[in-house]
C-alpha cells in the first residue's frame, strides 16, 4: 500500500492541508461515462451483537409470532408496513422512509456462517468469504480496492477503532468526534517526518490529518464535541435513563456528522459505521428500545444530512446473526440464524420486502429454533454493489466475495 | 594470537548488546514499559527479573480501600430501589397521595416536602454518583498499580487473565463490580492451576451476571414445574419473583465459557453441547432478596435441570453444582484448550502472528503440568521466539497509556487524567464491547483517527510531565538499546523539553513493544 504514497513529508502535508482524502489513493481519471457513478455513495451499518430481526421488523402477520415471542411480541405497538410486517416501534424515521419507497426490509437473510458464534459470524459477514479465517481483509475494502482501478474512490469508518468490513490493502481513512487538530502544527510535521519509514504509523497518521482538515467542513455547525460513539451504550448507570434523549441527539449527530463527509468535494463515497450492543439474552425489550432507537436516530442523521446526496446514497443496515425465534426463559432470545437486514437510500428501487418469507411454522424453522435464511447476505451485497456502484460480477464473485459464483446478486434493488 | 582477542572482544560486544536489548525488551514488552532506572535493574539478569516476578500467590491487588462484589451488589440494589421511588413519587404527583404511592410510611407531600426543591439531593443521582465513582476509582487504582508495580509482567500476566474472563460494565449492574471480579477471582488465581481460575471467574457474582446466568432455569426443574402448574404454594410463595415471568434456559454462559474460556470456537463441539451445558448450569446464581446472601453465588436446587447430561461425548450423571464443576474440570484439561489460550498468549506477549514454534512450547508446557499457570509463564520467559529485537506487538491504548505515566515516573493522580482518553481511543475502561474482551492486534488499534487522538494525549501529557527534565535522558530510560537513532536525533533535536517528550511517546518503537 505505501507504493501510492509519497513518502515525503511535503507531499503529506499537502495531502492533509489542501486536497482532502484522495491524494494517497489511485487518481485515476473518471471518464464520461463514470461520471454519475462517481457520485454513487454506500454506507454499510454494522449492528454487532446478534440484532434480533423479528425485533427490528416484527412479522406480526404471521400466525406464529405472537405465541412464539410471548410478552415480547410487538403486535399492538409496531409500526406496520404491510399485510405481514411492522417496524420496531423506536424505528419512527425508519417507517417514514419506508412509506416514502426509500426503505426495505430483507427479513430472512444470513451469512453462510452456522456457527451462532458471534466473533465467527462477525467475521464472516465482514470478510465476505465463505467461512471463517479464510480471508483477513474485509469486503469493503476489497470494494474500494477493485473500483479504485477504474475511478477515484475513497473510503471512511467512523469509529475510534477500524471495523474488519474496511480493512486491507486499500487505504482507507477513520474518524471519531474529538478535538480537532491543527496538522500543520510542529508535532504532526515532526511524526510525519519520524513515520517515513513506517508502514502501519506512517499512512495512518497522514490518513487521520487529512481526514480532521476535511473534518472542520464536514462537521461545521454541529456539536461534535463529544465522543458521540459512547453516548448511546449502556455503560454504568448514568446511560440508562435520562439519557436517552441525549443518546437520540448524539446518534442523529454522528449520522449527520458522516453524512457531511460525504457531502463534502472529494469526499468519501464509501463508508462503515458499527454499532454494539445488540445482544439480547435478557431484557430484550428494554434493551432494544434503547438500540433500536439510536439506530434510527444515526440513519435519520444520515437522511437528513445527506441532503440532496441522498438520492445517490445506498445504506445497507446487517448484522452477524439473528435470535431464536421464541423467547428463553430470561425476558430475551438466544443466538439464531436468519435476521432482518434494512435497506435505505434515496437510490433505492421501491419495492416490498427483498427475499421470501419462510414464515415462522415450527417445521419452517431452522433446526427448530431459528428464522430460516432465504438470501445469502452475501447475495445482498452483491446486489447493491452491482447495481449501484457499477461493480462488475466477475469481481464480485472471485475478489470481492471469494468462491461465491453460486451466490447470485439480489434483484431489482437500485 | 591478538588476532583472537579481538575477535574474542567483538564477541563480547555483541553479547553486551544483546544483553542489554535483552532488559529492555525484558521490560518493555514483558512487563508495562519501563520506570526511569527500570532497564539498568533487570541489566544483570533479564530473564531472572522477570521469573522472580512469578508468585503463587497471584498478582497484586490494586491499593485502596475495595468493597466486595457483594457490597457492591447491595449498593446496586439500593440505587434501583431509590429510582423506583422516585420514579412512584413522580407518578402520584399528579394524584391525590393515596396508599400505595406512599414510601417508608411517609405521603409523598411529605417526601416532597423533606427534599429540597432544587433537588441536589435527590437520593438517585446520589446513589448513581456513587456507583460512577466506584467505578473510576476501581479503574484509577488498578491503572495507579500499573504504572508504579515494579512487576510489571506480574501485572500484564494478571491483565492477560482478566481480559481472557472478561467481564463489562456494558451492563449497568456489572460495572460496579468489574473492579471486584478481578480482585478476587483473576489476581489470586493467575499464578495457579487454569482449572481453578477457570472455576473462580465462571462461578463469580459478576461473571454469573454478565453472562445472564443467574436466569437461566432448567425447563423441567422444580422451578419452572411450579410455574407452569401453579405447583405446591409453601415453596412457591417464595419463588414468586422468578416464576412470575417465563422461565427457562439462557445459552449465554454455557456458550462463551466453551467459544471463549476454554476449548475456543473451532474445540469441537456443537448446538446440542451448548444446550446440554446450559442445562448442567442451571441452579448457578446469586442471592437474591429472600435470600440469606445477597450478592453472593448460590446454588438453586429448585432451578437446577434434573437428570444426566452429555457434553462433548461425555456422560455426566454428577447431581446439582457437581455437575456444572466436573463438566468444567474436564474442559480445563482438554488439548484443544490448551492449545486455545497458548495461542493467545503468544498473541499478547510476542506477536499478532506468534511463531507457531512458541505456540507449541507453551502447550507443551501447558500438558506437561497440567496448566500450571506458573510452569506456563516460565516457558513464556525463556522461549527464544519471544526475544526477538524487532517489536511486533502495537500497544493497546490502556498500555500506551500506562506506560505513558511510566515513562515520566508518574502515576495517574485521577480518573480524568486518563479515563476519558481510553474511551476516544476506543478503549472505554472496564468496557469491552463484548464477551471477546479487548483486541489484541494492530489493525485494531492503528486506525488514522486513533494515531491522531494518540497525539494529542502526547502533546497535552507531556507539557505537564516532562517538566524540567531532559527527554534524551527520559528517552534512554524509557526505551534502553530499543531507541533507535532517528527517534535519539529528533528528540535532540525537540524546540522544547514537552515537544521532545511527546516524539518519544510517540516514536514506532514506544508505540510497539
Amino acid at each position: 500500500m505505501n507504493a501510492v504514497m509519497n513518502p515525503s513529508r511535503r507531499g503529506l502535508l499537502a495531502t492533509a492541508a489542501g486536497f482532502g482524502l484522495s491524494l494517497q489513493l489511485l487518481a485515476v481519471p473518471a471518464t464520461a461515462a463514470d461520471s454519475a457513478l462517481n457520485k454513487k455513495k454506500i454506507i454499510v451499518v454494522i449492528c454487532r451483537g446478534g440484532m434480533d430481526g423479528l425485533s427490528v421488523a416484527p412479522p406480526i402477520g404471521d400466525s406464529e409470532y405472537r405465541g412464539l415471542r410471548g410478552a415480547l411480541a410487538l403486535n399492538d405497538t409496531a409500526l406496520p408496513l404491510d399485510g405481514t410486517f411492522a417496524l420496531h416501534p423506536q424505528l419512527t424515521a425508519v417507517h417514514a422512509m419506508a412509506k416514502a419507497g426509500e426503505a426495505r426490509i430483507v427479513p430472512a437473510v444470513a451469512t453462510p456462517d452456522r456457527a451462532r458464534s458471534h466473533f465467527e459470524a462477525q467475521d464472516v459477514l465482514e470478510t465476505g468469504a465463505p467461512g471463517v479465517y479464510s480471508t483477513t481483509s474485509g469486503w469493503l475494502n476489497r470494494t474500494v480496492e477493485t473500483l479504485s482501478a477504474h475511478r477515484r474512490i475513497d473510503a471512511l469508518s467512523i469509529g475510534p477503532t477500524a471495523p474488519l468490513i474496511l480493512r486491507g490493502r486499500a487505504p482507507t481513512a477513520s474518524w471519531s468526534p474529538g478535538r480537532s487538530v491543527d496538522a500543520e502544527a510542529r508535532l504532526p510535521t515532526l511524526l510525519q517526518d519520524l513515520y517515513r519509514n513506517d508502514p502501519l504509523l506512517g499512512p495512518a497518521l497522514a490518513r487521520g490529518l487529512a481526514t480532521e482538515t476535511m473534518a472542520k467542513e464536514a462537521t461545521a455547525g454541529l456539536d461534535s464535541g463529544q465522543p458521540a460513539m459512547m453516548a448511546g451504550k449502556g455503560g454504568g448507570p448514568d446511560a440508562q435513563r435520562g439519557g436517552a434523549q441525549q443518546g437520540r441527539e448524539a446518534a442523529a449527530t454522528l449520522g449527520k456528522s458522516l453524512a457531511g463527509f460525504m457531502r463534502e468535494p472529494g469526499g468519501p463515497t464509501v463508508a462503515a459505521i458499527s454499532l454494539d450492543g445488540f445482544d439480547s439474552h435478557a431484557n430484550q425489550a428494554g434493551l432494544l428500545t434503547q438500540r433500536l432507537a439510536y439506530l434510527d436516530a444515526v440513519l435519520d442523521g444520515v437522511h437528513t444530512g445527506l441532503g440532496p446526496e441522498w438520492k445517490n446514497t445506498v445504506v445497507v443496515v446487517a448484522t452477524e446473526f439473528g435470535r431464536t425465534a421464541r423467547a428463553n426463559g430470561t425476558g430475551g432470545t438466544d443466538h439464531g440464524t436468519g435476521s432482518t437486514a434494512l435497506v435505505l437510500g434515496g437510490a433505492l428501487k421501491p419495492g416490498g420486502i427483498v427475499g421470501d418469507w419462510p414464515t415462522l411454522k415450527q417445521q419452517a424453522l431452522f433446526e427448530n429454533r431459528d428464522v430460516t435464511p432465504t438470501l445469502d447476505m452475501r447475495g445482498l451485497f452483491k446486489g447493491v454493489l452491482a447495481e449501484h456502484m457499477g461493480v462488475d460480477r466477475a469481481a464480485l464473485d472471485t475478489t470481492i466475495f471469494p468462491s461465491s459464483a453460486t451466490v447470485r446478486p439480489a434483484p431489482g434493488l437500485v | 594470537m591478538q588476532a583472537w582477542r579481538d575477535k574474542r572482544k567483538e564477541i563480547d560486544a555483541v553479547a553486551l548488546a544483546d544483553q542489554d536489548m535483552r532488559a529492555a525488551i525484558a521490560v518493555t514488552r514483558f512487563g508495562l514499559g519501563a520506570k526511569p532506572g527500570e532497564i539498568a535493574l533487570a541489566r544483570p539478569d533479564p530473564q531472572g527479573f522477570l521469573r522472580n516476578q512469578i508468585r503463587r500467590s497471584g498478582a497484586d491487588q490494586p491499593a485502596g480501600p475495595s468493597s466486595t462484589s457483594a457490597q457492591r451488589m447491595a449498593e446496586f440494589r439500593e440505587y434501583q430501589r431509590e429510582r423506583r421511588e422516585v420514579r412512584a413519587e413522580k407518578a402520584s404527583d399528579v394524584r391525590p397521595p393515596a396508599a400505595g404511592g406512599a414510601l417508608d410510611g411517609a405521603s409523598p407531600a411529605m417526601a416532597d416536602a423533606a427534599r429540597p426543591k432544587a433537588d441536589v439531593r435527590d437520593p438517585v443521582k446520589v446513589v448513581g454518583d456513587m456507583l460512577r465513582q466506584d467505578i473510576s476509582s476501581d479503574f484509577t487504582a488498578r491503572a495507579q498499580l500499573g504504572a508504579s508495580t515494579d512487576a510489571g509482567f506480574r501485572e500484564r500476566w494478571a491483565l492477560f487473565w482478566a481480559n481472557h474472563f472478561t467481564v463489562s460494565a456494558t451492563k449497568a449492574i456489572t460495572g460496579t463490580i468489574v473492579g471486584p471480579f478481578e480482585e478476587e477471582a483473576i489476581r489470586p488465581n493467575v499464578f495457579g492451576r487454569f482449572e481453578d481460575l477457570l472455576g473462580a471467574a465462571e462461578s463469580h457474582p459478576a461473571m454469573l451476571t454478565y453472562l445472564d446466568q443467574i436466569q437461566s432455569i432448567g425447563p423441567d426443574s422444580q422451578f419452572a414445574q411450579m410455574s407452569r402448574g401453579g405447583g405446591p404454594r409453601g415453596v412457591g410463595a417464595r419463588l414468586q419473583p422468578a416464576v412470575q415471568r417465563n422461565v427457562g434456559l439462557n445459552e449465554n454462559l454455557a456458550r462463551e465459557i466453551l467459544e471463549l474460556h476454554t476449548v475456543g470456537v473451532n474445540g469441537g463441539y456443537s448446538q446440542a453441547d451448548v444446550t446440554e451445558f446450559a442445562r448442567a448450569m442451571t441452579g448457578l446464581s446469586i442471592g437474591g432478596e429472600r435470600d440469606a446472601a445477597y450478592g453472593v453465588a448460590i446454588f438453586r436446587g429448585q432451578a437446577h435441570e434434573p437428570g444426566e447430561r452429555t457434553v462433548m461425548g461425555v456422560r455426566y450423571d454428577q447431581r446439582g453444582k457437581e455437575q456444572t464443576n466436573a463438566i468444567l474440570l474436564d474442559l480445563a484439561a482438554k488439548p484443544q484448550t490448551a492449545r486455545f489460550i497458548c495461542g493467545k498468549i503468544a498473541r499478547h506477549f510476542v506477536a499478532d502472528d506468534p511463531p507457531p514454534a512458541l505456540v507449541a512450547r507453551l502447550e507443551a508446557a501447558w500438558t506437561s503440568s497440567k496448566g500450571d499457570l506458573s510452569q506456563v509463564a516460565e516457558t513464556l520467559i525463556a522461549a527464544p521466539e519471544a526475544w526477538n529485537p524487532r517489536p511486533e506487538k502495537f500497544k493497546t491504548p490502556y498500555e500506551f497509556i500506562v506506560s505513558s505515566f511510566r515513562a515520566a515516573g508518574g502515576q495517574p493522580g485521577n480518573f480524568q487524567q486518563f479515563g476519558p482518553i481510553l474511551t476516544a481511543l476506543g478503549q472505554k475502561p472496564f468496557s469491552a464491547a463484548s464477551p471477546k474482551g479487548w483486541a489484541e492486534d494492530a489493525q485494531s488499534w492503528a486506525a488514522p483517527d486513533a494515531i491522531v487522538k494518540r497525539m494529542q494525549f502526547a502533546q497535552a501529557f507531556s507539557a505537564g510531565a516532562v517538566r524540567d527534565r531532559d527527554p534524551k535522558v527520559l528517552a534512554a530510560d524509557a526505551l534502553g538499546e530499543r531507541l533507535t537513532p532517528d527517534t535519539a536525533m529528533a528528540i535532540a533535536r525537540a524546540e522544547s523539553r514537552a515537544e521532545g517528550f511527546a516524539l518519544l511517546l510517540m516514536s514506532p518503537e514506544f508505540q510497539r513493544r
